[in-house]
């Protein structure tokens, strides 16, 4: 193996601490570490705010509950839980299939399906929100 | 991609109060990402779409099985936010003794009890 690389110095293949050592890190954990914080603090803040508000509601009936969110803060409270909770459930679920998806194909296809289903979910609530808040709902 | 080794399974060891609330964190987390948005998204599909979609949802949720997966959602969710809170501290250093591991671990668990029980007390009877 080659001497003049880290790798070649301290690496041999065949034990575990051989493949990582001289690699250095992947570069990419700490933003994802701290957006899970962060997006924790919002979930923490937004659900609460919706559960509160649900045992606060006189009735579920479709009046109720669409007028309470079509009002300017449960509408904003509403559409920031939509992308906080969406981001947090896409960094989540990447660890998850990191962790249990080990052929780098299926990774990656996993990785691209969890990506568009988030964005498209989360489009999906937004654009609801809008129509109720809106005045576009019947 | 590089190939890294993964950490050890989870058949080499031991069970305590902190493994198990390690793996409902990840059950409850991923479980509510799947079932727990699309309810979200369901409700608020619903309620933008007009009072006969809004009625077939209510139907939904209020059968048996209804209140079986929003009863689940909020006890995933408290005990997620419980064991979260839990992560905080042990982000900035603290909460590493053996003891007071395993007693938060202990906590974590019948706070996710206790938040559930609270929570649909407070929706029924207010």
């Amino acid at each position: 193996m080659d001497k003049r690389t880290t790798l070649g110095r301290y690496g041999s293949k065949g034990t575990a601490i051989g493949q990582v050592r001289g690699l250095g890190s992947a570069h990419e954990g700490v933003h994802h570490w701290i957006q899970q914080r962060l997006t924790s603090i919002g979930n923490l803040v937004l659900v609460g705010f919706l559960l509160i508000s649900l045992v606060l509601l006189p009735d579920f009936s479709h009046a109720t509950v669409s007028g309470w969110l079509g009002s300017p803060v449960p509408a904003t409270a509403m559409a920031l839980l939509v992308i906080s909770t969406f981001w947090h459930a896409r960094l989540g679920m990447q660890v998850m299939i990191e962790d249990y998806v080990d052929a780098p194909g299926n990774k990656f296809a996993a990785l691209a399906i969890l990506n568009l289903a988030a964005v498209a979910g989360a489009a999906f609530g937004l654009f609801c929100i809008a129509r109720l808040a809106l005045g576009g709902a019947s | 991609m590089v190939q890294r080794p993964l950490s050890p399974h989870l058949t080499i060891w031991r069970w305590g109060p902190h493994m198990l609330v390690s793996i409902l964190h990840r059950i409850t987390g991923n479980g509510m990402a799947v079932v727990g948005l699309g309810v979200l998204l369901w409700w608020l599909g619903a309620l933008a779409s007009g009072p006969a979609a809004y009625d077939s949802f209510s139907a939904a949720m209020t059968s048996p099985l209804g209140y079986v997966v929003l009863v689940g959602l909020t006890w995933a969710f408290f005990n997620h936010m419980a064991s979260g809170i839990r992560h905080w501290f042990m982000d900035i250093g603290a909460n590493y003794e053996l003891r007071s591991n395993k007693n938060s671990a202990r906590g974590v668990v019948v706070a996710g009890i206790v938040l559930t029980a609270l929570f649909w007390g407070a929706l029924l009877l207010l």
